[in-house]
């Protein structure tokens, strides 16, 4: 047994899992696939008192059109997202990155709530959450809240969840208007964490100019993090005139805690988080155009 | 710290367990049930060597708590071939074209292939590139496993499905 020992908790609902998470404090922590999580655990990278499993907690299911936007339950599988017929219509950019995460097999147990409250900095779906603007629910024994995406990752795995608050669900503005999308990343290996990577996220006006686009970078900081310099310069920009390269550069800027490891120094991550984001807004322009 | 009671049903075989919170699947099956063929290598998550199916879906059984396969339904290799000890096609195309050398990955790929083809019995060659993905080979025998997968799709395209073997579809969701 390579954990160290800990308390299994698996509450039937919501209620008596935030329940739980209040009265066992800092010592619970939530466990949902467990494909991040067990591995920490497993290599004493991270110890807990109590494990909370959210598996028969009910609510944290479904995928379905609420208030307009697509919500997906934080309990369903990468593998139940990448095989959703409205996720693929509806949030196209999310079914794509879908298809980076690890292998099938880590996928069928890894949850979308799971990989966005454990927040690697170098995971897809908060780079998606955050080019799309999505909100996060959360509930803890004080109640229910709604999270922007923005204000939800605040740096190496740490999110404005409070520690007996469980991420619930996610809604993704559905695809509206001429609107393009495109992640992109680096990695050795299929399945493995980018070296860097971005997503973006584009709608055009009827002029073609840019109306919104979100750029969400990921594996080039503590967190994930918006490409703030890049989306300004591009606000109200006429497509044709903004050059891949430049937007790859400006979206560069600013950023101040790039890792540096085994792949490279922060100097290559920047390199290369700067191709992507040329080449994930090539792709996105076209789809704009194109749809 | 105390021991939890779980009941999973293994190979078709209902097995019951009291079992502390921190003992994987993976090692529920190899030391409580007796299945050593789920083989152990990382032991976190990255070699695949220890993939089963739960629910019909494959998953690394060392990414588990046993706690959380509690009422669920479990195939290891042990359950792939069927009871005559005939081989299932994936394990005949593993042997018919040499897609284990040391062997010690082996029942993941198997499994993982197993999972695969029944999900997606015509891949592209790309697919299947990417399907094996999620296992090691360290003695680097790719060449035949991808040949052995090619070949074992298209066997059970041609008719021959796998014999008597316990591979439950998964549930819808």
């Amino acid at each position: 047994m390579k954990p160290a020992a800990f308390d299994y908790h698996a509450p039937v609902d919501l209620d008596e899992a935030v329940g739980l998470l209040g009265e066992l404090g800092e010592d619970a922590k939530v466990i949902a696939g467990g494909q991040s999580l067990v591995p920490m655990l497993a290599l004493r990278l991270a110890a807990v008192d109590h494990l909370v499993d959210l598996r028969r907690v009910g609510e944290l299911r479904g995928i379905e059109v609420r208030d307009g936007a697509l919500w997906i339950g934080a309990g369903m599988t990468q593998a139940a997202v990448e095989r959703s017929a409205e996720v693929a219509e509806a949030v196209p950019l999310l079914a794509r990155a879908t298809r980076l995460i690890g292998h099938f097999q880590i996928r069928n147990r890894g949850t979308i709530g799971g990989s966005i409250a454990h927040a690697d900095a170098a995971a897809e779906y908060p780079a998606v959450a955050l080019a799309l603007d999505a909100e996060f629910e959360a509930c803890s024994p004080r109640g229910r809240r709604t999270l922007p995406a923005r204000e939800f990752f605040t740096g190496w795995w740490s999110t404005a969840l409070d520690p007996d608050e469980v991420l619930t669900g996610i809604s993704f503005p559905r695809r509206a208007g001429r609107s393009g999308f495109a992640i992109e990343e680096l990695a050795r290996r299929h399945g493995d964490f980018a070296i860097a990577g971005a997503a973006v996220a584009l709608e055009l006006d009827d002029g073609e100019r840019v109306r919104r686009c979100g750029i969400g970078l990921f594996g080039l900081g503590s967190s994930v993090q918006r490409a703030a310099a890049a989306e300004e310069a591009l606000a109200g920009a006429v497509a044709a005139d903004v050059r891949p390269d430049e937007i790859g550069r400006t979206a560069m800027t600013g950023l101040d805690s790039i890792p540096s490891d085994l792949h490279g120094p922060p100097e290559y991550r920047k390199r290369v988080g700067a191709a992507m984001v040329a080449r994930a807004w090539t792709k996105a322009l076209q789809e704009a155009r194109n749809g | 710290m105390a021991d939890t009671d779980v009941r999973m049903t293994v190979n078709g075989m209902v097995r019951r367990g009291t079992v502390p919170a921190r003992l994987t699947l993976a090692d529920h099956l190899r030391q409580n049930c007796g299945l050593t063929g789920t083989h152990l290598g990382c032991e976190h998550g990255a070699c695949g060597a220890c993939t089963v199916l739960v629910d019909g879906e494959a998953v690394r059984s060392c990414l588990v708590f046993a706690v959380q396969a509690d009422d669920t339904e479990i195939t290891t290799i042990e359950g792939i071939a069927s009871a005559d000890g005939r081989l299932s096609t994936v394990q005949s195309a593993f042997r018919d074209h040499h897609g284990l050398q040391c062997g010690f990955c082996t029942p993941g790929f198997v499994i993982s292939v197993t999972a695969f083809l029944r999900d997606n019995p015509d891949p592209s060659d790309e697919e299947i590139r990417e399907a094996l993905s999620g296992n090691l080979c360290r003695c680097t025998g790719y060449q035949g496993i991808f040949q052995a997968v090619r070949a074992a799709a298209e066997s059970l395209r041609a008719g021959s499905p796998a014999p008597e073997a316990v591979v439950p579809a998964p549930p819808d969701s």
